[in-house]
């Protein structure tokens, strides 16, 4: 399957400028669907993105993140070619992780 | 890869304790002599993300409160004509960085989003968040040991939490 994570991360020999999309529905718990019932609430609550084995930037995140969430950071040390891994854990358990390589 | 029921009770029984440990986590930080931060701690902060105001999101994520500051620079919209999608930076040009998060303060749960900034790590964050209302949106950024905050009103035309 597909990932549900996509992710552009560029070196400018210095600094890595990383964006990601993730697709998730990010269900707050608030929102009703069309027969009232409430859509129970379904998030993303950790995301991590590691370097070399180290945490670079963890997002821990409550259901007020927009739906398909987006995030950017960037971080010094890693060059083109290199690996950067991305890995979410949701309040209801679910995974997913992906190796992105830095352009 | 998402499904949507059907998971077994250990795993709920699993988050619990998850959420047991975060909230002991908290109180070791209150109580311990030394300044540890909760949000810098890997544990997810279940506690900070249930609390309903700003004020206690922020204290149950830090233990401590902020102060306002011209280094810290939220962007932000003046109109957001989707509250279901708002786009939210913050940058700063304060030294030694370790968490930057996101507080829109009337939300349900006012804490939207903390971002832990290890060394090395630029401190600038870029995120998308939902408003259900007109709101201040707050941002914080943890340096030195110390919180630092900046506001900013957003008006929202249509809510982003409500059916």
């Amino acid at each position: 399957m597909a990932s549900t994570i996509r992710v552009r991360a560029t070196s400018n020999g210095d600094i890595t400028e990383v964006q990601a999309l993730i697709q998730h529905p990010m269900d707050s718990g608030f929102v009703k669907d069309a027969q009232g019932a409430v859509i129970p609430a379904h998030f993303i609550q950790e995301l991590t993105f590691e370097y070399d084995g180290k945490a670079v930037f963890v997002a821990d995140w409550g259901p007020a993140v927009s739906r398909d969430p987006y995030v950017k950071f960037s971080f010094k040390g890693a060059k083109k070619g290199d690996d950067l891994k991305i890995s979410w854990v949701d309040n209801k358990g679910a995974t997913d992780a992906t190796v992105a390589k830095i352009q | 890869m998402i499904t949507d029921n059907g998971f077994p009770a250990t795993r709920r029984l699993l988050l619990q304790g998850a959420g047991l440990v975060a909230l002991f986590g908290l109180g070791h930080v209150a109580f311990s002599a030394a300044p540890a931060f909760a949000a810098a701690n890997d544990k997810y902060p279940e506690d900070a993300f249930k609390q309903k105001s700003d004020a206690d999101a922020i204290k149950a994520l830090y233990g401590r409160t902020a102060e306002a500051s011209d280094k810290v620079k939220l962007d932000a919209p003046e109109i957001a004509e989707n509250g279901a999608v708002v786009p939210i930076s913050v940058a700063t040009t304060l030294d030694n960085v370790t968490s930057i998060s996101f507080f829109v303060s009337a939300n349900p749960n006012a804490l939207a989003a903390t971002y832990k900034i290890p060394a090395g790590t630029m401190p600038s964050v870029a995120n998308r968040i939902k408003m259900q209302q007109t709101s201040n949106v707050i941002a914080i950024v943890e340096a030195g040991g110390k919180l630092f905050s900046a506001t900013k009103e957003v008006k929202v035309t249509v809510g982003g939490c409500g059916g």
